[in-house]
């Protein structure tokens, strides 16, 4: 419709000699455009992305690692959606496993992988909580490592038709993941005392705080909480504190505030309206990604997504395998269907993101099928064929 | 007309000054106490972050500062960003207002703080009124606060626009922030003005290294240094000295220097026979005008502002064209150049190479011209095809894909 206006228009303005006719239709260009590609203004965000758009190499490639527990079958449920809504992306499949690593493709390939399409659809890689001998590191965190995906988001917001004990919750947790209680460094100095470093860097705090607040100006936020815990870890902490209000003062514009992180987890079962953009280490964003997941409906139904200054990877927001629901066809694939929207956003394929998302939240609100984790009986291929009915 | 204007400054600018400075005198300190209050707490003045640590980029994503600035700015700056949606370029634009209208100190230190955050900013020229004293160009504060030392504006005949030259391939670097354009002017008694301008050594050298790293990494053979030297011995002398000295470091690229006057008469009569120019900054402004008018005008060459960390892309001849404001006739070619030469310096040269392809051939082959190079198409239609020829080579799949 609105390509048709368009074209429209154009004519008019082809064919009016009428001086003023053409400079209200450039003010009104000039004033709108700005504001569309900013995704500030709900009508004009769908007028731009009517037309659908690409890139030059026309299709795209992009890694898919399914992961261990419910990946692969939610992996092949998001492949079938991307097929039936026409999506021009490949992908490239890499599984890679720490739980059976006979199977396992190497990291370096799957790392290789990720670098060279820059895009990637991520699975959890199940880690064993037990310490048999060899690296630290989990592979997770070392694929992580390798790319250098220093920043985490994960995007809280209900799902409407989905009813929850809070509704309408709207906010952003982003979370630091290279370093911090995750370094992996940790040894026995005498028998029977055991010794974790937590390391922060002035570097890494910089960098995911500038992240937090570039966040918050694309998508037009208004406010960036900084969580820590600097009133017992004075120095660490601290630090992390100090470059979060350091680079708030680049950003007029934005509020800026700090919370303790016990508090903070008060402060977000019982009022979680009050936030909008939160930044936080490492082992505090686990927990808070986690607890804030559960607000709006568990690990099924919140994506997240990983950032490093050349490589994105979507994956589900909190990150359980769900192992115990191999093959029983119950697993909830909306965190990876929504995930998958936001990767085709961020590829610049808005009109093929808009059609999934709107689908999968119609399917949502509809309420007829839903899957045991949001109180119904469906299983994961209703869902997905629910999605693919739903879709123009 | 020079005498014109001088009697304008003996007389209006004296009466003007005091007037405005004495009526207004509380009004006039209170704002610059302001200021300069800002200027010491702001944390602009004082914040930089080092060169790549400035770019807002994730995911292989930049987000770049956009400042709309007066005239065609705004509606160019929208075309711009229509395109660049088309062409897939992975680019979010953050719009910052600003225009000559909108120039508080508060507005100035969040444009500033907009580049900073973004380390690269597109930018339409912001009007500067020259007819009230008191009001500072905030062209020149941006690039001075940000160390935009070089201003690079490439000359090229882009083939099928009717000009005398066709052979014109120059690049002219010019020293950006010094010279003439110190604002040090004052008028020691009613009828005698001094202008200041300040040369130094170390910038001299710093755009001589540029001018010369330039030339080798974009494969030049010769470097025209452009001075007075003959008349401003010291000043324009030191540039000259510079120049030479760091010339002998770069025993592969040729170098020879060209009194300004005489290179302003070579460059409309032989202008094949430049190849870089480095100049001071007055010159520079000449000459770069001089070299845009031979091969189109204001509204087909590039600017490009770089210094040590931050990078501002804007038309080359910094005209804000307000008297075609909203009559749909500017010529997008200009802003659109500016625009390729952000992506090829942010690393995407093939959406940069893609969107450049696509002007030529809507210039040269499709024949869609703007007025001011002899066309008769709108700003709009230029657009449209650009968009047109853009599309198909970025939709290779919607054949197969209809709605």
């Amino acid at each position: 419709m609105a390509a048709t206006l368009k074209t429209c228009v154009f004519t008019v303005v082809k064919n009016t000699t009428a001086q003023q006719g053409i400079s209200k239709f450039i003010n009104y260009l000039t004033a709108n455009a700005p504001s569309r590609l900013l995704h500030q203004d709900q009508t004009h965000q769908q007028a731009s992305i009517a037309e659908p758009i690409s890139r030059p190499s026309g299709r795209h490639m992009v890694t898919l690692v399914p992961g261990d527990g419910v990946g692969p079958e939610i992996m092949a449920g998001v492949q079938e959606v991307f097929k039936a809504a026409g999506v021009p992306v490949d992908f490239e499949e890499k599984f890679i496993s720490e739980i059976s690593p006979n199977t396992s493709s190497t990291l370096m390939d799957v790392v290789e992988s990720f670098k060279r399409n820059k895009v990637g659809l991520k699975g959890i890689i199940t880690t064993p909580t037990f310490f048999k001998g060899g690296v630290l590191q989990t592979l997770n965190m070392r694929i992580r490592r390798e790319l250098d995906l220093f920043a985490n988001v994960v995007w809280v917001k209900s799902l409407p038709g989905f009813t929850t004990r809070h509704n309408n919750l709207d906010f952003v947790i982003i979370r630091e993941q290279t370093e911090g209680e995750y370094s992996a460094l940790e040894h026995e100095s005498i028998p029977g005392v055991v010794e974790s470093l937590k390391i922060v860097t002035r570097k890494n705090s910089m960098r995911i705080a500038k992240f937090a607040f570039d966040y918050a100006m694309r998508h037009s936020r208004k406010k960036v909480t900084a969580v820590h815990k600097a009133n017992i870890m004075k120095l660490g902490d601290g630090l992390f504190l100090q470059c979060c209000s350091d680079i708030s003062k680049l950003y007029p514009k934005i509020e800026f505030e700090t919370m303790i992180i016990d508090n903070c987890c008060m402060q977000l079962v019982s009022n979680p309206y009050q936030f909008d953009v939160m930044v936080m280490p490492n082992l505090y964003g686990n927990i808070v990604d986690n607890l804030a997941a559960g607000l709006v409906g568990g690990a099924g139904v919140v994506p997240g997504e990983s950032y490093s200054s050349n490589v994105a990877v979507f994956e589900q927001g909190a990150r359980h395998a769900f192992a115990e629901a191999v093959g029983k066809n119950i697993a909830n694939p909306t965190a990876t269907l929504l995930a998958s929207c936001n990767m085709l956003n961020h590829i610049h394929l808005e009109y093929h993101s808009k059609l999934i998302q709107d689908a999968v939240l119609k399917v949502i609100k509809s309420g007829k099928v839903c899957t045991q984790d949001m109180g119904g009986y469906s299983s994961t291929s209703d869902f997905i064929h629910a999605v693919v009915n739903s879709l123009p | 007309m020079a005498a014109n204007l001088r009697i304008f400054i003996g007389q209006n600018l004296a009466r003007r000054t005091n007037v405005l400075f004495q009526n207004s005198a509380l009004n006039e300190t209170k704002c610059l106490a302001v200021y300069q209050q800002s200027r010491k707490n702001s944390f602009a003045a004082q914040f930089d972050l080092v060169k790549g640590e400035a770019l807002a980029k994730y995911g292989g994503r930049h987000t770049v500062t956009l400042m709309t600035g007066d005239g065609v700015g705004p509606e160019l700056l929208s075309h711009v960003q229509e395109i660049f949606r088309y062409a897939g370029a992975p680019i979010d634009f953050e719009v910052v207002e600003i225009n000559a209208s909108k120039n508080t100190p508060i507005d100035m230190e969040h444009a500033l703080l907009a580049v900073k955050r973004n380390g690269v900013a597109l930018k339409g020229n912001i009007e500067t009124k020259f007819d009230d004293p008191s009001f500072k160009s905030m062209n020149l504060a941006l690039r001075t606060s940000l160390e935009l030392f070089a201003s690079i504006v490439k000359c090229k005949s882009i083939p099928g626009i009717a000009v005398r030259h066709n052979d014109v391939d120059c690049v002219l670097i010019r020293e950006n922030t010094e010279g003439e354009y110190r604002q040090l002017e004052h008028e020691i008694v009613p009828g005698v003005v001094e202008s200041m301008k300040i040369i130094t050594a170390e910038k001299c050298k710093k755009i001589a290294k540029f001018a010369f790293d330039y030339a080798v990494q974009h494969g030049r053979k010769k470097v025209t240094a452009i001075h007075k030297a003959n008349i401003m011995k010291l000043g324009d002398g030191l540039f000259l000295e510079v120049c030479r000295d760091i010339a002998k470091g770069y025993p592969d690229i040729e170098f020879n220097d060209l009194i300004i006057d005489n290179a302003s008469m070579q460059m409309v009569s032989r202008p094949s026979q430049f190849d870089v120019l480095c100049m001071p900054n007055l010159y520079g402004n000449i000459l770069s005008n001089i070299a845009a008018g031979l091969i189109g005008g204001a509204g087909v060459t590039a600017g490009i502002n770089i210094g040590d960390r931050y990078a501002v892309f804007e038309s080359g001849t910094r005209n804000s064209g307000r008297s075609m404001k909203g009559k749909n006739i500017a010529n997008p070619t200009g802003i659109l150049f500016a625009s390729c030469e952000m992506l090829d310096y942010l690393g995407h040269h093939e959406h940069a190479k893609l969107i450049r392809e696509s002007v030529f051939t809507v210039i040269s082959d499709k024949q869609i011209r703007t007025p001011d190079i002899g066309g008769t198409a709108t700003t709009l239609d230029f657009v449209k095809a650009i968009i047109d020829d853009v599309k198909p080579k970025t939709l290779a799949w919607s054949v197969m894909f209809q709605i």
